[in-house]
């Protein structure tokens, strides 16, 4: 996942969308991390995480959300993940996660959350 | 039959090549029968595998080896019905009793692998090699309702140990 593989979109009231594209495993996911972190610096008000363009995710994808799921927390800022298809939402499941998440279908839906 | 792996993969503890080594898992379970989202689940088991020996076993060296042997399964019927997979290293020894995910309760980066090894695969045990690294073996069946005639051409192993 080189770093054009993370797209980032900034809209209008206070609202960023973080788009990674392909698989994020452990050998990509320090380039999400890095997008998520530097995007959390600027405290927005709602994070979208879309989801849309990854056909696979790993636990160290997994931890990479968990832990901007905290600093969102932390800042008060609103983290969405959307997009996500049925192989990716599977380890949500497994690892009990999809209930710590606000998980919606798709980015529209994001937005009006 | 013997039992030697149908298939035996050598590759060096470099993340990058994560993504082959679910490909090639992934698309043997498709050809042993397995629905997408298992074969998935399957890949992503091998994965979580291959992160801990190159994360926890090597510290993150990225020219050590590991090994995958894949074995096909089949009932006493001799009709095909799963898969064995084994993961092979040279990374220093631990307790196999100590192989155990952390509780899904405490929410927090990291410390997944073995839980999601263990909820995918029906079957799952660690042990040390005899003489250095450990050795995961690791048992998938079909579902009964989803065992194929697909390996009708002979792809079908004896049990396999």
């Amino acid at each position: 996942m080189p770093e054009e593989q993370v797209r980032i979109a900034r809209e209008g009231s206070g609202t960023v969308i973080v788009a990674p594209r392909g698989d994020v495993d452990m050998s990509c996911s320090p380039v999400l991390r890095t997008a998520l972190r530097g995007e959390q610096d600027r405290r927005p008000r709602r994070l979208i995480v879309d989801l849309a363009d990854v056909g696979y995710m790993d636990s160290s994808g997994l931890a990479t959300l968990v832990e901007a799921m905290r600093t969102a927390k932390r800042n008060g800022t609103h983290m969405v993940l959307c997009g996500m298809n049925d192989k990716v939402r599977a380890i949500f499941e497994i690892a009990r996660l999809h209930q710590f998440f606000t998980i919606v279908e798709d980015l529209s839906k994001a937005r009006e959350g | 039959m013997d039992d030697r792996a149908h298939i035996r993969v050598e590759l060096l503890s470099n993340p990058a090549y994560l993504s082959g080594a679910r490909e090639l898992i992934s698309s043997v379970c498709k050809r042993l029968g397995f629905d997408d989202l298992t074969c998935s689940k399957v890949a992503l088991a091998v994965d979580e595998a291959l992160c801990n020996v190159i994360r926890h076993g090597y510290k993150h060296s990225e020219d050590r080896p590991i090994w995958i042997s894949l074995w096909p399964l089949s009932n006493e019927a001799g009709q095909p019905d799963g898969v064995k997979l084994v993961i092979e290293d040279e990374a220093e020894q631990v307790d196999p009793e100590k192989m155990k995910g952390r509780e899904l309760t405490d929410i927090r980066p990291g410390g997944l692998g073995v839980h999601i090894i263990r909820d995918v695969m029906d079957d799952v045990r660690y042990e040390r090699r005899e003489q250095v690294g450990m050795r995961l073996t690791m048992i998938k069946r079909v579902p009964r309702c989803c065992t194929p005639a697909r390996l009708s051409g002979g792809m079908a192993a004896d049990r396999g140990g």
